[in-house]
Parts: structure tokens; C-alpha cells; sequence
């Protein structure tokens, strides 16, 4: 089984989020990135499918400026066989359709039998652009999976819905999103990680995927980030703990009435 | 184009909660662009249907053994013959995993734009403008659609659902060609997680456990804290992947929603998706070491210190005040 993981490198999610005043967006100066955690769980994934049967390429994807790249070579590190790079300026503030579209592109440049995405990024939390993907593959996707199982000519998707787990059938080649599941991904081997810096990384730009500049939409475009409005804040108890704790049984007791 | 179309979710054999809410969130963007409310229902019961109506909207009833139980790719052919039969402007369903899951490639097969985790919709000269959350709505940002039709996947637990309506109808929908070709995905069963009979959406007071807990051994000690309060024990995510706490205790937007009179949020830092599932409380206290932690924003009473350290002296004093 051939795998394509999708990847996208993400501000770590320790990063303290701040908003630029000048340019109203969110402030990537001093941010710490990391592939998106969604995205490494779709790389565990693809790992362990391989690994229970055998044999079978995986490819990481990236879609994103010359920073970006690093994920590739963790992707590499991490197991992968080969990793491809979609860059080119024309992409800066493009919609989810134009990067499932651009991503298609260089998904069908190979023969693939499933494509793995993390559910979402943790940066734009948009969780659009895997499904927008499938539909330019021509493909079905199941979406919020934590855990996959081979079966015949395709896979049993175990769907999280919320409170309960839906089985899927789906046949391949097909797109799954990837959520949390038992497995947590894997470190690096540093054998890996030296062969992973000697890997010859191909770049994609828009001409090489066949594609014009009026395959760049910004149908949904963002005005601006701002932090949510503050909620009138709560009563802040401070002490020792047992003078706390008198405190809010009182206070629960008296004020909010529910003791 | 004219009306706001909201898809009614349901799955085994009720509609979600999540369904209402989304009515609500219509009801704010068909006003917004001063056109009408409608429903839509694939698959389920009439009764169903006859409960979205009641909230005095038109609903338009689909009945097929492929809608039978959710399946995005019949569920997005199904809308697209809709949404162009009735030239929609806009289409809003949850922003569950169902949603999730059909949202976004219903939009691509429109070929519109998509908003996902909108939170509120406002009318302007250059088109409509959504609110929606990133960053584990550490922040918000505002987008602009210039173009309709739009799909959108609203928040749970942000609107309160709607209210009951006059004018209301059910409108049996025949979804016609559209569900003539085989499908690629197919449905196979819902498996419920084991039950032990708890129902921490009945509580009155729950009392709920994060990371802060550090480890399994320590989940003793609240729950002794819970026993003494005759409240349910329950927990964030972390505790409950960790198998530290059953899946049926969960609290958020991927585990249950809670209104219980008094909610006690015990070294939970308070990320959007747990606090959709407890703000409906009428009372919060939260304990966390973190003074930055974001459930102090919901919280009514806030301690910052170490919830090993409270949890003992609180159940003592509870104890006493008894």
C-alpha cells in the first residue's frame, strides 16, 4: 500500500498566541514551529499500517514557505521514504479549495492507494482542506479517525463521533483524517535523521503542478485576528488551602447557593 | 437566492442538541441577510422532523435506506440537489464530527466557500462577515464571504438553541437522481462506549478532572471529594484518553455536555473544546496552578493553587459545613 501523509508545519502549541497591531494578523516572529500534532499522528499511522503489512512507500507533503521544510526531514526521520515540497509565493493567502486543489496536483504526479491528513491544524483550526483534497483526488474520505484497520480492498475506519465510535467501509484509494488515537508518534532515530538531511527534497512550484495562478482563490479571505472579548472575570479566592476552601464553601453556600 | 437552510443532526435514533443550536445560529444569519429559516432532515423519523417544525421552521423531510444512518457522501449529494433546487444562501450544519465531515466537501462540490467553527455572522457592505475560532479559539478571526452561497459549521454549545415557533411545517423531500449511483463509503455500526449506567449529564454536581491530576492514583483522592458532595465524578480529555476515567464521563465537544447546577473543574486548563461541553453551569469554581489558564474566564470562583493540595482540605470542610 502506497501512503501520501499531508503535513503542515504549525506554531507549537505552547507558543503564546499574539496579534501583530500592525498587520491585525496573528505575530509569527518568535514562534516555535513544529508539525502540526494531528499530522504526526497521520504519520504514526502510516508507519504502523506499513509495518503490519510489510511493505509499501510513504511520501510526507508539505504545502508552505522555505521554513517549512523542516517537517519534511522529521517526516523522513521518522520513517518516511520520500518527501515532496509545494512552494511558490502564489500561494500566500490561499483558500483551503486552492490548497486541496494544489496538493491534488502533487498527490497524482504517483501512484497512491490511501492518503493520510491529520483532522486539523492547529493553527487555522479550519479542517477543510483534507476533504477539499479528496474531492480534487476524485476519492471518498472518512473524517476524525483515530484508528484504521486494512480490510479487503480497503479499510474499516473506526470514525470518533462525539460520545460514540462509528465503523466505516471504505474502499481505496481513499483520504482519512487522522484525530488522537492509542498510539503516540514516535522520536526520530538518529540513523534516521542523518539519512533524512542527505535526502534529496523535490520543490513544486505551481508551474510544475500544471497549474495557473487563477488556481489560487481567496474565495473566504480573512480580515483580520483579534483575542476573544474578555468575560467578566470570576472572584479570585487567595490563601493558604484550608482558609480557601472555608471560603468557597461558604461562598457556594451563601452567594451562589448551591450547597 | 433566498434562505438559510439548517441540516438537522441526528444519529441513533435521536437529534442532537447541536441541532437546535445550529437553528439559532440560522436564525442570526437568515435575519443578518434578511432572508427566511428553513430545515432540513435526511434520513431519521417524523418525529424528528415534527420537533425541528415545532421550532416554527419549514423542514424538508428526506427519506432513503441510503440516509438512513450518517454517510457524508450520500448526505452531500443529497444537499447539493437541495441547495440548488432551492438556490440557498447559505447552508449550516454542527461543527461535529458529522459536520466536519460533510461541511467541507459539500461546499468544495458547491463550489463555494466554506467557514468552519463560526461563532457569530454580521451583514456588511462587502459581503457577510463570520466569526469564527483558531488557535484553540485562542483567538478570533473574522472572514469576509463575498460570494454566496456559503457552508457553515457552527460551534456547539455557543447558541442557545432555538426556542419554539409558531408556523412551522413538515415537507415530505424527494432527493430523486441524486442517490442513484453506488456508494463509496458505507456505514457499518455505531458501537456505544461500554456503559456502566453513569450519566453525568443528570448530575447536579459534577465534579471534573484534567492533566493537573498528574497521575492515576490521585483521581482517589477526588473521588472521594465527589462522594462526599454526592456529586458525578468526571473528566477532560487527557485524563479520559489516559483510561484514567470511562469515555462516559468526558466532558466537551468530542464527550458530553453538562449543565449541572454547580461544576467543579479540578487542574483542567480550559480549552474551548472541554469548555463547550461545562459553560452551560450555573455555578463554576476552578481550581488550576496556572493564574493564565483559561477557565478562570468561565469561572465563577477561581483558586489558583495545586488541586492536590485543595482537594483534601475542601472535602474536610464540606464535611464540617454538613
Amino acid at each position: 500500500m502506497n501512503i501520501v501523509v499531508c503535513i503542515k508545519q504549525v506554531p507549537s502549541s505552547e507558543t503564546k498566541i499574539r496579534v501583530s497591531s500592525e498587520t491585525g494578523r496573528v505575530d509569527t516572529s518568535e514562534v516555535e514551529w513544529v508539525i502540526n500534532p494531528y499530522d504526526e499522528y497521520a504519520l504514526e499511522t502510516a508507519l504502523r499500517l506499513r509495518e503490519a503489512q510489510g511493505s509499501g512507500a510513504i511520501t510526507a507533503l508539505t504545502l508552505g514557505p522555505e521554513r517549512s521544510r523542516a517537517v519534511l526531514r522529521t517526516a523522513l526521520a521518522m520513517g518516511c521514504d520520500s518527501a515532496v515540497h509545494v512552494q511558490d509565493e502564489a500561494f500566500e493567502g490561499a483558500d483551503a479549495l486552492s490548497v486541496g486543489r494544489a496538493l491534488a496536483a502533487a498527490v497524482k504526479r504517483d501512484s497512491f492507494d490511501l492518503v493520510l491528513c491529520g483532522k486539523q491544524a492547529i493553527d487555522d483550526d479550519q479542517a477543510l482542506v483534507p476533504q477539499a483534497l479528496a474531492h480534487f483526488l476524485g476519492i471518498p474520505h472518512v473524517a476524525v479517525v483515530p484508528e484504521v484497520e486494512p480490510t479487503d480492498g480497503g479499510l474499516i475506519a473506526h470514525r470518533e463521533v462525539e460520545g460514540a465510535t462509528e465503523l466505516v467501509k471504505v474502499g481505496l484509494p481513499c483520504l482519512v483524517t487522522i484525530q488522537k488515537g492509542k498510539f503516540e508518534p514516535r522520536y526520530p532515530t538518529l540513523k534516521l535523521m542523518m539519512a533524512a538531511k542527505r535526502k534529496e527534497i523535490p520543490v513544486l512550484g505551481l508551474a510544475d503542478l500544471g497549474l495557473d495562478v487563477a488556481a489560487v482563490t481567496r474565495g473566504v479571505e480573512n480580515l483580520g485576528d483579534r483575542l476573544p472579548p474578555g468575560r467578566k472575570p470570576g472572584v479570585k479566592l487567595e490563601g493558604e488551602p484550608a482558609e480557601l476552601a472555608r471560603e468557597l464553601v461558604t461562598r457556594l453556600h451563601e452567594e451562589a447557593k448551591v450547597l | 437566492m433566498s434562505g438559510v437552510l439548517v441540516l438537522a443532526e441526528h444519529r441513533e435514533g435521536a437529534l442532537r442538541d447541536a441541532s437546535f443550536e445550529t437553528m439559532a445560529a440560522g436564525r442570526q444569519l437568515a435575519e443578518a441577510l434578511g432572508t427566511d429559516l428553513s430545515a432540513v432532515l435526511l434520513g431519521g423519523t417524523p418525529e424528528m422532523a415534527q420537533l425541528v417544525a415545532d421550532r416554527g421552521v419549514k423542514v424538508r423531510h428526506a427519506r432513503h435506506e441510503l440516509l438512513a444512518a450518517f454517510n457524508s457522501e450520500a448526505y452531500q449529494r443529497a444537499l447539493v440537489a437541495l441547495v440548488q433546487e432551492l438556490a440557498s444562501d447559505a447552508v449550516l450544519m454542527p461543527h461535529s464530527s458529522f459536520g466536519n465531515d460533510l461541511g467541507p466537501s459539500l461546499a468544495v462540490a458547491l463550489g463555494c466557500g466554506a467557514v468552519s467553527d463560526c461563532i457569530g455572522f454580521e451583514k456588511t457592505d462587502a459581503g457577510l462577515k463570520v466569526t469564527r475560532g483558531m488557535y484553540a479559539s485562542k483567538l478570533h478571526a473574522e472572514v469576509l464571504v463575498p460570494e454566496l452561497p456559503l457552508v457553515a459549521m457552527v460551534r456547539q454549545s455557543e447558541f442557545k438553541q432555538a426556542g419554539p415557533g409558531d408556523g412551522g411545517a413538515v415537507e415530505a423531500w424527494d432527493p430523486g437522481p441524486a442517490l442513484a449511483e453506488p456508494l463509496r463509503t458505507r456505514f457499518i455500526s455505531v458501537e456505544e462506549v461500554p456503559t456502566t449506567g453513569i450519566d453525568i449529564t443528570k448530575a447536579d454536581v459534577v465534579i471534573a478532572v484534567g492533566r493537573g491530576v498528574k497521575e492515576e492514583a490521585n483521581i482517589a483522592a477526588v473521588r472521594e471529594l465527589a462522594d462526599s458532595l454526592g456529586a458525578v465524578l468526571a473528566g477532560s480529555r487527557p485524563v479520559i484518553d489516559a483510561g484514567w476515567l470511562e469515555k462516559e464521563r468526558q466532558v466537551g465537544s468530542s464527550g458530553k455536555t453538562v449543565k449541572p447546577k454547580l461544576y467543579i473543574a479540578l487542574g483542567i486548563s480550559g480549552a474551548f473544546q472541554h469548555v463547550a461541553g461545562m459553560k452551560g453551569a450555573e455555578t463554576i469554581v476552578a481550581v488550576n496552578k496556572d493564574p493564565h489558564a483559561p477557565i478562570f474566564g468561565v469561572a465563577h470562583y477561581g483558586i489558583v493553587d495545586d488541586l492536590l493540595k485543595v482537594v483534601p482540605v475542601l472535602r474536610q470542610k464540606l464535611v464540617e459545613a454538613k
